[in-house]
């Protein structure tokens, strides 16, 4: 039986999309038979960020509406066969599809696939309430910014009154030159305020925007952002994975420096 | 530049104001009630207390705070009255 987790954030832009892509591609990667929902009717994104764009015949509204089997919806990757996609309707909105008919079909998919991954919209109106109805856990991803993390507690109170299993944060876009410099909360700071734990830290990468251009996420690749993903992922599995070291080869100077802020 | 700036300023970094004002947001974001509800909440704990004890209406306060468990291991959300007693009246009534 699989797992289906929701990943979610509250505010948008923080990287939910990202996240889902990179986290469902290292689990595949891993082994794992996975599939990836684009939960956010009327807006595409999950499917430009897999570079899959071009292969869309049906979508998550004609499952659910019957127009179709789910096999014959379900995009195969590019490069992992054992990992698919399941993009959302551009035509319709997110009264297309209710939360009953997204835990059936969460339940369908769980006999045959290890992993179901829901990238939640933003917002916690019916597109969330949709994306967290079927879910066994959650990830939370979060930005070090107030706004960010403001919308993070109310999306976990959210997830603890759905009675969501498991809630883990991810700390996304993290500038540990910021950081130390006193300018940016740590993921330390973050896991305080929202006081759950924590599952991943990511980087802010410039690696990733250029992934993004190309339709291939990074997970697995030798850049930060692309090592802590596959971390995540290796935690996902029940592993142990010790954190990045973030920072980067320091100079002497700075190192220097550093002494004296502390 | 920012450890000199630092340095200088001896004072709150920006990380550190960040963090404070989310604790602040989000504790009275967790508070269960609504604004309205508290007021109700409160003139029935007046209602109530003012059966037992001559208490000072105006200077009552009550919010839902984030409070240090005794044992140290975590906080938890209270519910914190502060409520004057009148000074000079006997605070025991006999019903």
């Amino acid at each position: 039986m699989g797992e289906v987790i929701v990943i979610t954030s509250g505010k948008g832009g923080v990287g939910k999309t990202t996240t889902t892509a990179n986290v469902g591609t290292g689990l595949a990667m891993l082994g794992k038979k996975v599939v990836l929902i684009d939960t956010d009717i009327g807006l595409r994104n999950l499917d430009v960020v897999m570079g899959l764009e071009n292969r869309i015949v049906y979508n998550l509204v004609d499952v659910v509406e019957n127009n179709c089997r789910i096999k014959q919806a379900l995009i195969k990757d590019k490069r992992y066969p054992n990992l698919y996609l399941l993009p959302s309707a551009q035509t319709k909105d997110k009264t297309a599809v209710t939360p009953e008919q997204m835990k059936k079909l969460a339940d369908e998919l769980r006999e045959e696939f290890d992993y179901i991954l829901m990238d939640c919209p933003a917002g916690i109106e019916q597109g969330f309430k949709n994306a967290i109805a079927g879910a066994d856990r959650a990830l939370v991803v979060t930005t070090p910014e107030v706004s960010a993390v403001r919308d993070a507690d109310r999306i976990i109170g959210l997830l603890e009154a759905n009675e969501i299993g498991q809630t883990h944060l991810i700390v996304n876009r993290l500038r540990t030159d910021m950081v130390r410099e006193g300018n940016m909360m740590s993921s330390d700071d973050v896991v305080e305020i929202l006081a759950i734990d924590l599952i991943g830290v990511v980087p802010d990468d410039e690696q990733i925007v250029i992934a993004t251009n190309n339709g291939e996420p990074l997970v697995g690749s030798e850049s930060k952002a692309g090592k802590a993903y596959m971390n995540i992922c290796n935690r996902i599995l029940g592993e142990d994975v010790p954190y990045l070291d973030l920072e980067e080869t320091q100079g002497f100077f700075k190192r220097f420096a550093s002494i004296f802020k502390k | 530049m920012g450890f000199i700036s630092n340095f200088f300023k001896g004072s709150e970094n920006s990380s550190d104001v960040a963090k404070n004002r989310l604790k602040v947001a989000i504790t009275s974001d967790r508070a269960v009630c609504s604004p309205e509800l508290m007021e109700q909440m409160k003139n029935d704990i007046i209602e109530v207390i003012s059966k037992y004890l001559d208490i000072d209406t105006e200077g009552l306060d009550i919010k839902v705070t984030k409070t240090e468990l005794e044992d140290s291991s975590g906080t938890i959300n209270a519910l914190l009255a502060n409520i004057p007693i009148k000074e000079g009246s006997r605070n025991f009534r006999k019903r």
